[in-house]
């Protein structure tokens, strides 16, 4: 008998395959179940309980001073709105920021757009970007405010600096990944040099860029408020970090509070109305990006 | 079975010539001293193993690389770089940009090179997509798709131009077996109707006698002519007929020197194949037989064939 193990040969057979019949759809799980599956419903759970945790710790402080309490805070906050201090101090921030944000963009997309179709452009962005990236935005200010006078000129100019090094940074280590074929088939149709960037390269880019985008954003508003919070008023016309500022000199911590809590809003609320959105009519619908 | 000397008949002149083509990267040699004519309605398939520089000639023939020495010409005029007269369908599915649907995939390149408006590029898309059999599929965005429908919707864009020349960089060779076979009958099935110009490179060597009607075989390091060969008589139906498998037999045995051990039982074939391998043009020995002991473009070479 032979040691090597043979399978047995067996029948053959031939079947006729049925559609698959549909499965009935299972019935709907509990709405608690339901809910938490819903991103913004966890994300506002997780918010709650810091906000409980705050009012807490607040409590047991007991120290107005050193730490008002989130409910105080919100009442700050809400008679900021209702009065319109704040409103108006958060709109004189935002006209400024957006005046650097566009700048910014532009600059930055003119660099990139030069790097992406010329070798010395390329060079000219790899230079300029190892230079300036590392330099905080802030460091530049008593500088601007030498040459731009205390004023917005002086604001916009920082706040380019800071937007624009990351977003050329990330829009070019996109461009630099955008894979090979796609390039040879966009010059296939004759593309080349700027309609070639602007047909193929930039929305090929576009996760790189919609993130440099975000990157840019932050970096501007936290050099915006920090440049506020140095030399704070143009003309009686403070933003958002000379808000907080004042408030500090006048001891009113609940509105530093409040002023705070207005700066982590409009970044909650740009992310969630204006990145997320046009990740998900983009990238996210392309299949660019999970 | 016998050789004939065929000549192409008078007037007719190639449409894409490569004339001594020699490409380098850097200080490698990828292929050295090219030459072949396409003529209009060719199938002309570029077929040898990796490092034969078969792509680089085609990329040479798009004029994404600039030869080192030589020149190819379409019509007569000297390839200076990339145009919409010649189609590239590549290997990767990333050809495709994500972020257009596959009408608008179909319709960017009509659109770029301002050939037609939107409303006749959108229609134009549409027919060429259902021609491939796409069909309700033109709202779909690439991620969506099975890499066939990928190829599918590459071959359609490509064919929307109506190139000179379509040029396949190995189009199928990321797919698997079965839809491979589906996508060369198709191929087959679209060139019946149109008559399109096709310069296709490929490593299979099945693959070259089933799509090609004429087939350059290229020697590696660095890639030099081996043969020029007809297959205008397979198709798919006779990929398992005697002298198909004879004709396999001979290109093996022109790459690689020896034919594959076969054992007995494959009797007629062998013999085909040995048959065949005597009655090869020029002497074995050198590395370019059919070329060795002529200049590269004396016309008498170029035009001697070996038909089956």
């Amino acid at each position: 008998m032979s040691l090597v193990l043979d399978p047995p040969i067996r029948q053959e057979y031939e079947y006729v395959t049925k559609p698959a019949a549909l499965r009935p759809a299972d019935a709907a799980p509990p709405l608690a179940q339901r809910a938490w599956r819903q991103a913004w419903v966890r994300k506002t759970v997780i918010l709650l309980v810091l906000a409980v945790v705050w009012e807490l710790v607040a409590r047991w402080q007991n120290n107005d001073l050193l730490l008002p309490g989130f409910l105080q805070t919100a009442q700050a906050f809400a008679d900021g709105i209702i009065n319109g201090e704040l409103l108006d101090r958060v709109r004189i921030s935002l006209a400024v920021l957006l005046q650097g944000y566009v700048a910014g963009i532009i600059a930055a997309f003119v660099l990139t757009a030069l790097a992406a179709s010329t070798r010395i452009g390329r060079d000219l962005l790899e230079t300029l970007t190892s230079m300036f990236n590392p330099l905080p935005a802030i460091a530049l200010l008593p500088l601007a405010l030498l040459w731009f006078g205390l004023g917005k000129g002086s604001l916009i100019f920082v706040i380019v600096h800071a937007v624009l090094w990351p977003l050329a940074l990330g829009a070019y280590a996109g461009f630099q990944s955008v894979p090979e074929t796609l390039r040879m088939a966009g010059r296939n149709y004759g593309l080349s040099g700027l309609r070639l960037v602007l047909h193929i390269l930039v929305p090929a880019a576009l996760p790189s860029i919609l993130s440099g985008l975000k990157i840019g954003w932050a970096f501007a508003w936290r050099t915006l408020i920090a440049a506020e919070l140095v030399f704070g008023t143009t003309a009686g016309q403070g933003g958002l970090g000379w808000y907080i500022f004042q408030n500090r000199n006048e001891l009113y911590t609940d509105k530093v509070f409040a002023g705070l809590a207005a700066v982590i809003l409009i970044g909650l609320l740009v992310e969630n109305v204006v990145f997320r959105p046009l990740e998900t009519l983009t990238i996210r619908r392309w299949g660019m990006q999970r | 079975m016998s050789f004939q000397v065929v000549r192409p008949p008078v007037g007719v002149a190639p449409l894409l010539k490569a004339e001594g083509v020699s490409l380098e990267y850097g200080a490698t040699r990828a292929t050295h001293d090219v030459s072949f004519d396409v003529y209009r309605g060719d199938r002309f398939v570029l077929l040898g193993p990796s490092g034969c520089g078969k792509s680089s000639l085609l990329k040479a023939a798009a004029g994404f690389i600039k030869p080192s020495a030589g020149r190819i010409s379409i019509d007569g005029k000297t390839v200076e770089g990339p145009g919409p007269d010649r189609i590239v369908v590549f290997q990767e599915f990333d050809q495709l940009p994500p972020w257009k649907t596959v009408k608008e995939n179909v319709m960017f390149p009509l659109l770029m090179t301002k050939r037609l408006n939107k409303r006749e590029a959108a229609e134009r898309a549409m027919h060429w997509i259902a021609k491939v059999g796409l069909g309700g599929f033109e709202n779909a965005h690439p991620h969506t798709l099975s890499g066939g429908m990928k190829q599918r919707v590459a071959i359609a864009r490509a064919l929307a131009m109506q190139p000179e020349v379509l040029l396949m960089d190995e189009p199928f060779a990321a797919l698997d077996a079965l839809t491979r076979r589906n996508m060369q009958e198709e191929l087959g099935r679209l060139w019946e109707e149109l008559r399109f110009t096709l310069l296709f490179v490929t490593h299979s060597i099945e693959e070259a006698l089933v799509v090609g009607n004429r087939i350059l075989l290229l020697s590696p390091h660095p890639g030099q002519v081996r043969a020029e060969l007809n297959s205008h008589q397979f198709g798919l139906h006779s990929a398992g007929s005697e002298e198909f498998q004879a004709a396999a037999q001979r290109i093996h045995g022109l790459l690689f020197g020896t034919a594959p051990s076969r054992d007995a039982s494959a009797g007629p074939a062998a013999t085909a194949a040995s048959l065949l391998d005597r009655h090869r043009i020029g002497a074995p020995a050198t590395p370019s037989p059919d070329r060795g002991d002529a200049p590269p473009a004396s016309a008498a070479d170029r035009d001697r064939s070996a038909t089956l």
